[in-house]
């Protein structure tokens, strides 16, 4: 019997993976589900013997069968895209069964884990400092130094807390990682609990993921006897963007409205239930594994460009004609990165945007696709390269209206704590919308109000009004307590210095 | 399916409230069986759970109304989410979205989400916990239509 090998990420199955696995199923087949390769443009994707055949639908079996397909795309692993890439932390991607504890081992699973347990746990935290590692949730704040600070900490109650919020559009690695190699995860947060003397672990997804919440537990439950004593826990979103943020998070596991606390006190020195707590990206903490096996920690640091060590699951998206996860040491371009492995928009159309880092990273033009892809390059040009996300947009896209949408995401989603970003997005939106309308003729019904004394009671120029945009912005950069605030001008900023056209006149 | 709440229900709402006893955090875990299982979290719920957890009313309130999750009222409508944030914006979803308000009329939910992960394959919808990708126009109307 033929065994044919069809993903159940959540992205192969919104787009027809089960029938096609039925149809395989009724023509006599056997069928793994195995994690996807991450060619989201031939999924469902279909491998026999290693040959791809994508995107599948039930029609295809016939011919895939006899062999007389059209959509081969020959050995996968031989496919430019997939061959191009360097895959640490996906090394599995498209390879194992997600809950086949068997598939894990077989592929070097705990290896890490047993090497870490062997070793002191201080030794385990220089490992991942000699690592460079830094976390991949956005910040980039080196995860060597958290750890070494949880583990100092006083205090026998700490926790491991795996950030998979994953909110930035354009994202989606930590859902493949989960969905696709849940023991990777599992294991790095056991390392990491061992290293700084954790109990217990959480992990907290947001509700948007259901199939990553489902095999997660899953997983935990298999891998409950190899972790333990430590235990692992997923806890589930509520819709809310901002809970992303790590002591939002922590808030909103703790029962509480999903406020962003001042710092400090650091997390890791009173996170969770006021205890020290380790708080990870799901890529930070499944990187792990590799690092702690023999010689991994100075492979990754030999990896990069800078002080940004080892590989990053960039993630292609948005109107991308090959779009999906492309791991790869830091330092690519994005003219490579979206015209080399990318090929090019979708829609064939020129490329005129790209925002690369979720909501609130910068809309980079394409005069500047030599950047490398590293943290302080990004920075050094006014942008970030957050969780990894690179979405592109055709010369359709009106950069006008994204950036009134970066604000209009920064009203909605808000904590609320404070005023720049509560009321400041709001205020945004509507800047934009008059300077798109070419500035006002007088006064609105709440500045005509008499008690508005310091209101001013003739009309604005759009000059004047776009004035008042860099403004606000400045004043949501500075004063904002957290990067959801605090990067919203980033969007909007770049949108209007390099599309000033899209704004009106 | 939720149902519409009855009297009888409060009984349920105890034992759902008493399946988390001793849980750290065990708040949100609660306010998402209540509101899986009775369509919304609305006064009652809000009061039964301060109560158990002793916590003030005005807290658990003040909780519920932050998450997008919860709701204080039951919609018996189906629910179709469709995101619209930045990369199925780039792959044309605000273009779709007047025809799907007009199918989705009074008798669907249409709810705007911001991204499902699937940012590589939009425009995306989500029904309960089945996702749809690279959805044109007429495949989206029809799963609108189709959700009715
Ligand atoms: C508004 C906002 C949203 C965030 N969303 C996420 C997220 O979805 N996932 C994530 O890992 N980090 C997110 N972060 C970053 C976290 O605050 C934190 O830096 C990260 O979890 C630390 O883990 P790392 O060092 O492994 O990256 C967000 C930050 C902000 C300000
Ligand atoms: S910047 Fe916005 S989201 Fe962040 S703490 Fe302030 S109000 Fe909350
Ligand atoms: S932006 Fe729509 S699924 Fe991510």
């Amino acid at each position: 019997m033929r065994v044919v090998r069809i993903s159940d990420d959540a992205l192969a199955l919104a787009c027809g993976a089960d029938a096609v696995a039925a149809a395989f199923v009724a023509a006599g087949c056997t069928v793994e589900r195995v994690s996807s390769w991450g060619m989201h443009w031939l999924e469902p994707l279909v491998e026999i013997d290693g040959i791809g055949y994508g995107p599948a639908t039930p029609a295809d079996v016939a011919s895939i069968l006899d062999g007389s397909s059209t959509k081969s795309i020959d050995l996968i692993a031989e496919h430019p895209f997939i061959a191009s890439q360097q895959r640490l932390t996906f090394a599995r991607a498209g390879r194992t069964r997600a809950l086949s504890l068997d598939d894990y081992i077989a592929t070097g699973g705990w290896t890490g884990f047993h090497r870490a347990r062997a070793m002191a746990p201080d030794q385990v935290v220089a490992e991942v400092l000699a690592s460079g590692l830094r976390g991949r949730g956005g910040a980039g704040f080196p995860a060597g130094i958290k750890w070494k600070t949880v583990a100092d900490a006083p205090g026998d109650r700490k926790y491991i807390v795996c950030n998979a919020d994953e909110g930035d559009s354009g994202t989606f690695a930590d859902r493949m990682l989960m969905e696709g190699d849940p023991f990777q995860l599992i294991e790095g947060m056991a390392i990491a609990a061992y290293a700084v003397g954790a109990g217990q672990g959480y992990i907290y997804v947001r509700s948007e993921y259901p199939h990553a919440i489902t095999k997660l537990r899953a997983a935990i439950d298999l891998a409950a006897d190899f972790i333990a004593p430590f235990r692992l826990e997923v806890r589930v979103g509520a819709g809310a963007y901002v809970c992303g943020e790590e002591t939002s998070l922590l808030n909103s596991i703790e029962g509480k409205r999903g406020e962003v606390r001042a710092k400090p006190p650091l997390p890791a020195l009173k996170g969770l239930f006021g205890c020290p707590t380790v708080v990870n990206n799901v890529l930070t903490l499944a990187a792990i594994p590799h690092i702690l096996t023999e010689g991994g920690a100075s492979l990754y640091d030999s990896l990069g460009l800078d002080r940004s060590k080892g590989t990053m699951p960039i993630q292609l998206a948005g109107n991308i004609r090959h779009g999906g996860l492309y791991e790869t040491a830091f330092g690519i371009t994005l003219h490579a990165l979206i015209h080399e492995v990318g090929g090019g928009t979708a829609s064939g159309r020129p490329v005129k945007a790209v925002q690369v880092g979720g909501p609130l990273g910068a809309y980079i033009h394409p005069d500047r696709f030599d950047l490398p892809f590293a943290y302080e390059a990004y920075a050094g040009a006014d942008a970030l390269i957050g969780h990894g996300g690179v979405t592109v947009f055709d010369d359709t896209a009106d950069m006008g209206r994204m950036a009134r949408f970066a604000m209009e995401f920064c009203a909605a989603e808000s904590c609320g704590k404070c005023t720049p970003c509560r009321i400041g997005s709001t205020r945004g939106v509507e800047l934009i919308d008059r300077i798109r309308a070419g500035g006002r003729a007088s006064a609105d019904s709440v500045e005509s109000l008499p008690q508005m004394h310091n209101a001013r009671k003739a009309g604005r120029s759009r000059a004047e009004e776009l004035q008042l945009l860099e403004d606000l912005c400045d004043v949501m950069q500075s004063g904002s307590l957290c990067a959801l605030g605090g990067f919203t001008p980033y969007p909007v900023m770049s949108a209007l210095r390099h599309w000033p056209e899209d704004f009106g006149t | 399916m939720w149902e519409h709440r009855a009297m009888s229900d409060t009984r349920d709402l105890v034992r759902l409230i008493a399946a988390h006893a001793g849980m750290e955090g065990a708040l949100l875990p609660i306010l998402h069986d209540v509101q899986h299982a009775f369509g919304c979290v609305d006064g009652e719920a809000e009061a039964e759970i301060a109560k158990a957890l002793n916590l003030s009313r005005a807290e658990v309130h003040g909780v519920v109304s932050f998450y997008h999750d919860f709701t204080p009222q039951a919609d018996p409508r189906p629910r179709v989410e469709l995101c619209r944030a930045e990369a199925c914006k780039a792959r044309g979803v605000e273009a779709m979205v007047p025809a799907a308000e007009k199918a989705a009329g009074s008798q669907v939910q249409l709810k705007t989400v911001y991204c499902l992960g699937l940012c590589s394959a939009g425009p995306n919808a989500r029904v309960g916990d089945t996702l749809h990708a690279r959805l044109d126009e007429a495949a989206l109307v029809a799963l609108i239509e189709g959700a009715r």
